[in-house]
């Protein structure tokens, strides 16, 4: 069966989600029998597809249209190339740009789609849903099928380097009636801590209610001589800035200490800091995802707990 | 303008999630639902909307458990239209939640729809991408801003690390929303009861023109505990002094 890996990149650079998803791709594609195929869709596409040896076969397609990424005009270039390239299975990123395309090629190539996926056989594909609380394994019938993988779920390693694949380039399909513009790209303000540069994080999420208990999370922090991070709902209610938010939308953080405190674990909380060295979560839900995959845990409530570590330092 | 919140409920998280016997469904019969949260963030936007432009706001959702509560309670917000869609049966897929809707949307005039980036519960992929594919307009997903001028609206999408892409979409178009500009509103279930005596929910027959997911649940299952985290146990204090040895053992001087 052939694997067709779209290739995410960004700001020039190859995602690591694309070498996760070559590394697996090589693996079914070696099982099944078939060849592992990289699609590049790139202002110089050819430059990057050099990082892409992984697969048997790159194509690639230039176009002005895709110096940044714009919904419409990779859906549309996806919908256009793919189906030429006999698709046994499809992996598309699940992040923020990919979501935008898997779902679509899904309606406009008639092939289903799997998302959330951080396990995939040649015939079953597992998708993390309910915030990282159950795990829902779908059979994959006969057919291409379209699956959505969910970043940090298989080692990049496995999709670096490689052998001398086959190059081809492709035409771009028309894009003279574009109803989506990419107008600029903002880089957030940097703020007053990096908390990628941190050795301890105290991070906070909506268990702390509300914006004046960050006081004593905020305690704690400077005791340790750490700085506070949180999830996203408590930067939401702009009670934290945007640099302090970890996570899929926020920063990657791989600090030696990680205390997570009221924070559930969804998925896309884990993928910002599942490199932490040592993750200590406080959290009253025994059945939190956030258990999961912490080293330490505990189900005391922050509320006594956080105060108490405050006061044995 | 015309705007158009497609809502749905999903179970709540914060409550125990129990696996049917079949072990291919959750055991819905002690669920306790609530909106999907990024769907209550495409109704503050929309109504944020409405408040700066001017605008019509219609909901709209899928009929399911309670759903009659959350349409009365967008009203209550001050959405301007309720519309329910019945047929559709329990718990449909995306696509066929999405394909019934878009049956619906098509013949409602229409501007601008809103919906949540993603559900707890989206196996087959996010409700507004799919929808925006069955109607044949643009889409934007992740999106954490939204102006409108003319017939183009100025949408800002959110990659990690914070970065923000801005687009000009022409309408209509789908746009899925991560966070409103501001904290979803809270309404008092008096004014909830309020809106359930004057507002009116119109019933609207759905169809999912035969689309599925495509593949079966062959398997739901709790992620593996074993790899699961070392607890600490003890009273707070016990605990505390607890995480301040790991803590010092990890490096940290304190
Ligand atoms: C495209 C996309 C991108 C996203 N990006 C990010 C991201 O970058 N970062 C991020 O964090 N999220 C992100 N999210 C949101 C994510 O899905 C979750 O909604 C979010 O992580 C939940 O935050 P939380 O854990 O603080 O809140 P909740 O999930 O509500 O968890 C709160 C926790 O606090 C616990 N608690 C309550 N009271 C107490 C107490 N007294 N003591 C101890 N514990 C208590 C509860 O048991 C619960 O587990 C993204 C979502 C989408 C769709």
């Amino acid at each position: 069966m052939n694997i067709i890996v779209i290739a995410e990149h960004f700001k020039n650079s190859i995602e690591d989600i694309t070498f996760e998803m070559l590394g697996k791709g090589k693996e079914l594609a070696g099982a099944t029998g078939g060849q592992l195929i990289a699609v590049l869709l790139g202002n110089d596409a050819k430059a990057l597809a050099d990082n892409l040896r992984a697969a048997a076969r790159i194509v690639y397609c230039d176009s002005p249209h895709f110096a940044e990424f714009n919904p419409e005009a990779y859906g549309k270039a996806l919908a256009a190339i793919v189906p030429g390239l006999s698709p046994g299975m499809i992996l598309v990123a699940n992040t923020s740009a990919g979501m935008d395309l898997a779902a679509g090629l899904s309606v406009d190539l008639g092939i289903p789609l799997v998302a959330y996926a951080n396990a995939i056989t040649a015939g079953s594909a597992t998708s993390q849903l309910y915030g990282g609380k159950v795990n829902v394994e779908s059979a994959l019938a006969a057919g291409p099928v379209i699956i959505a993988v969910l970043p940090g779920s298989f080692a990049a390693d496995a999709g670096k380097g490689g052998g001398a694949p086959a190059v081809e380039a492709v035409a771009a399909p028309d894009f003279s009636s574009l109803k989506t513009r990419f107008n600029k790209r903002m880089e957030p303000e940097s703020g007053d801590v990096d908390i990628t540069q941190q050795d301890v994080l105290v991070s906070v999420g909506r268990g702390i209610q509300n914006e004046e208990n960050l006081a004593i999370v905020q305690a704690l922090a400077d005791k340790l001589g750490g700085a506070l991070a949180s999830s996203r709902p408590i930067v939401d209610n702009k009670w934290l800035p945007k640099t302090r938010q970890v996570g899929k939308s926020g920063l990657k953080v791989k600090p030696k200490v990680y205390l997570a405190v009221g924070i559930s674990g969804a998925p896309e909380h884990w993928e910002g800091m599942k490199d932490a060295e040592c993750i200590i979560a406080i959290n009253v839900d025994p059945k939190a995802p956030i258990f999961g995959f912490a080293h330490y845990g505990t189900t005391a409530d922050l509320f006594d707990v956080v105060p108490a570590i405050t006061a044995a330092i | 303008m015309n705007i158009i919140v497609s809502i749905k409920q999903v179970p709540d998280l914060v409550e125990e999630l129990e696996i049917a016997a079949s072990g291919k469904e959750l055991n819905r019969e002690w669920l306790k639902y609530k909106i999907n949260e990024f769907d209550d963030h495409a109704l503050e936007e929309a109504l944020c909307l409405k408040e700066t432009l001017g605008a019509t706001v219609t909901v709209i959702a899928l009929d399911g458990e309670d759903i009659d509560k959350v349409l009365f309670t967008a009203a209550a917000k001050e959405a301007d239209k309720l519309v329910k869609v019945t047929g559709v049966g329990d718990n449909p897929s995306s696509h066929e939640a999405a394909k019934a809707l878009a049956g619906v949307i098509s013949g409602m005039p229409c501007d601008l729809i809103l919906t949540g980036v993603q559900a707890a519960d989206d196996r087959d992929g996010q409700l507004g991408v799919l929808l925006a594919h069955y109607l044949g307009v643009p889409h934007v997903s992740v999106v954490t801003g939204v102006s409108v001028a003319g017939n183009t609206a100025t949408v800002h999408k959110e990659y990690g690390g914070g970065v923000i892409a801005e687009f000009e979409v022409s309408l209509p178009a789908v746009l899925g929303i991560q966070a409103a500009r501001q904290t979803p509103r809270y309404v008092p279930v008096a004014r909830v009861r309020q809106a359930m005596r004057a507002a009116t929910i119109d019933e609207v027959g759905g169809n999912t023109g035969g689309v599925s997911a495509g593949t079966s649940i062959s398997r739901m299952f709790k992620p593996e505990s074993g790899a699961g985290a070392q607890m600490l146990e003890g009273a707070p204090a016990d605990i505390a002094a607890k995480i301040v040895g790991i803590i010092r053992e990890k490096g940290i001087k304190v």
